[in-house]
């Protein structure tokens, strides 16, 4: 019981964070107290110069990709390129095979998030709503593996993949990412906050689990599925260890592998390169602004421990 | 025999039926766990006592690996440096991402875009940020070290290209790109401290540290411990970063053990020894994690 009303905690925690329902916990907040001025500036110095300072990688990589390759590295620093170069916007494409890494990578994302999030809120029910022995060391089991990194069995899991013949094909990625023991913990703290009354009149009602499951819980666990999904996507889009063993064919790269391998053939091109990376960036930028609530959500349910 | 069972106690039934349907929601996503995950986990105990080579040929070979890795200079210096890196990257990490934490979680205009700017590095391209960096640092021609000449430092580091400071350097980018992901932890953390607690501290005269070092630790302490944890796991096992910066330069500098597994396995295609070396590693990760639970538990009591 103690656990549940934890976790209930947890999710108010987690919208609060996202700004998505302020209410109750707006209340709680630090108290009207007045702030001195000077605080409060120092403060906003000091967070305006962080920003600053974080941030400024990526306005460097965006103007350098609009320079040529010799104003890229100047004495002084050109913050701004003196006429931007869209047209390395259309070399990139010509040179490198960006338009098959991106549709691997698309492809990948994709079909690994809709795998996951499958998988993971259908565990996620039968360990959270369905009792029955064995259920908790099961679900330890999961929970235990988070703690051991992957490049620790990459070895043996490479034979494995090797000899089920998956090597050097985009199922290997596929069958690397889509069964993460994370999902599943993600969707369970979500299903744990849901209360049992709910599908108690279900199943009064004559509802199987698996109704309630599709009825009642995956309409309820929408804003949990967008957490998932988008951390899911992100992390596919960004793996580059996993493609780096699996994929040695050229048009099975994903745009990391293929970035680097750019990176690698034309290493003078500094302006051409930072385009591909900007490329790289964007797609998980725009996501990443659209859907930040969700993300932040995402991490911190996954961060409390249920 | 089942039967009989049931006859008598008739709520074994309903036992089995639920374990059946328990079993068959959670099945889909156990088949790839157990083949993809757990499998290889037991697979590479049995691996590390063999010579297993990419042809695969699987001899025996009892302890003979961690016999020779004992004396092999690699190893040790892999394992060291995986200490270097974590002993800045773990104390640094934490304290840039408390600290976020704490000035971010108070009420002030504009918060939520700085909160999306220390994030937004987490969910960026490694390959992407690794070249942005690496020119970044360029000792000779790149923004940082013409600015630290400019502020008057006549003699910069090398950074990456140095073996005194390659490391320093990695983690460097490895903060900044932790940081958001860890900061958002401890945010979640501190809005479940009751204000009241704040507001008692307060009458009792508490000034700002003592509210911090009395109230604001001790309250955030699951949120440190799962903090901890992550961070360790996360620092031991570091690899894409470095394989992406410097690939274990300039000379051994930053060669670290996964890289290590990494090499001996898929460039030497000596598996059986790089099961070994992961045996290791993964002794390690179970191991700090193990202690760092017993920890918080005396604490807690």
């Amino acid at each position: 019981m103690t656990t549940t009303s934890a976790n209930a905690q947890a999710v108010t925690r987690g919208k609060a964070l996202g700004g998505a329902s302020g209410g109750p916990v707006r209340e709680r907040r630090a108290p009207r107290r007045p702030v001195s001025t000077v605080g409060r500036v120092l403060g906003y110095l000091v967070l305006v110069v962080a920003a600053a300072a974080v941030l400024l990688p990526f306005f460097w990589m965006v103007t350098s990709s609009l320079k040529t390759n010799n104003a890229v590295f100047t004495i002084p620093i050109q913050w701004l390129p003196e006429d931007a170069r869209w047209q390395n916007y259309l070399e990139i494409w010509r040179k490198s095979d960006m338009g098959t890494w991106i549709k691997n990578t698309m492809l990948l994302s994709a079909v690994i998030t809709a795998l996951q999030l499958f998988t993971g809120s259908f565990a996620a029910y039968g360990f959270s709503k369905v009792r029955f022995p064995g259920r908790d060391v099961l679900f330890l089991v999961y929970v235990g593996t988070i703690a051991v990194p992957w490049q620790a069995y990459m070895i043996p899991q490479f034979i494995l993949m090797s000899k089920l013949g998956l090597s050097n094909t985009l199922w290997a990625i596929v069958a690397l990412q889509a069964f993460s023991a994370f999902g599943v913990f993600l969707m369970k703290q979500f299903y744990e906050t849901i209360p049992g009354e709910l599908s108690e009149a279900a199943r009064v009602d004559g509802l199987t689990e698996y109704g309630i499951y599709r009825r009642i819980m995956l309409p309820l666990s929408v804003p949990a599925l967008a957490s998932l999904a988008l951390l899911t996507f992100v992390f596919v889009w960004n793996d580059y260890l996993g493609p780096l063993i699996y994929l040695r064919s050229p048009e099975l790269w994903t745009i990391q592998i293929g970035l680097k391998s750019f990176i690698g053939q034309y290493n003078a091109e500094y302006a051409l390169i930072m385009t591909g990376s900007v490329l790289s960036v964007l797609p998980i930028a725009i996501i990443f602004l659209l859907g930040q609530r969700y993300f932040i959500q995402g991490i911190a349910t996954s961060g409390m421990k249920g | 025999m089942a039967t009989t069972l049931e006859a008598r106690r008739p709520g074994s039934r309903l036992k089995r039926r639920n374990t059946l349907l328990g079993l068959s929601f959670i099945l889909p996503n156990f088949l790839g766990f157990a083949t993809l995950t757990l499998v290889p986990v037991i697979v590479l105990f049995y691996l590390s006592f063999t010579d297993w080579n990419a042809f695969g040929s699987a001899g025996w070979v009892g302890v003979e690996n961690f016999r020779e890795m004992l004396g092999d200079a690699r190893f040790w210096t892999s394992l060291r440096n995986t200490l270097y890196y974590s002993a800045l990257h773990i104390p640094l990490t934490f304290a840039v991402s408390l600290g976020l934490a704490l000035l971010l979680n108070r009420k002030l205009r504009g918060v939520a875009f700085f909160r999306t700017a220390a994030f937004f590095p987490y969910v960026t391209s490694i390959v992407a940020i690794a070249f942005v960096w690496n020119a970044l640092y360029s000792p000779d021609v790149g923004p940082i070290n013409h600015l630290l000449r400019t502020i008057g430092i006549d003699d910069p580091p090398g950074w990456t290209t140095s073996a005194d400071w390659s490391m320093p350097a990695v983690v460097l980018v490895s903060v900044w790109r932790d940081m958001g992901y860890y900061m958002l932890l401890f945010l979640a953390g501190l809005q479940t401290i009751p204000t009241e607690l704040y507001e008692a501290a307060r009458m009792d005269a508490a000034n700002a540290w003592q509210r911090f070092w009395n109230v604001t630790l001790p309250c955030l302490r699951p949120t440190t411990f799962f903090v901890t944890v992550m961070l360790t796991i996360g620092s031991f096992k570091v690899f894409d970063i470095i394989l992406v910066m410097t690939n274990g330069g300039p000379g051994t500098s930053t060669l670290v053990l996964s890289q290590y597994i990494y090499d001996q396995g898929f460039v030497e295609n000596d598996f059986g020894y790089a099961s070994s070396v992961s045996v290791v590693l993964f002794l390690i990760c179970i191991s700090v994690t193990v202690v760092q639970f017993v920890v918080n538990k005396r604490r807690a009591l």
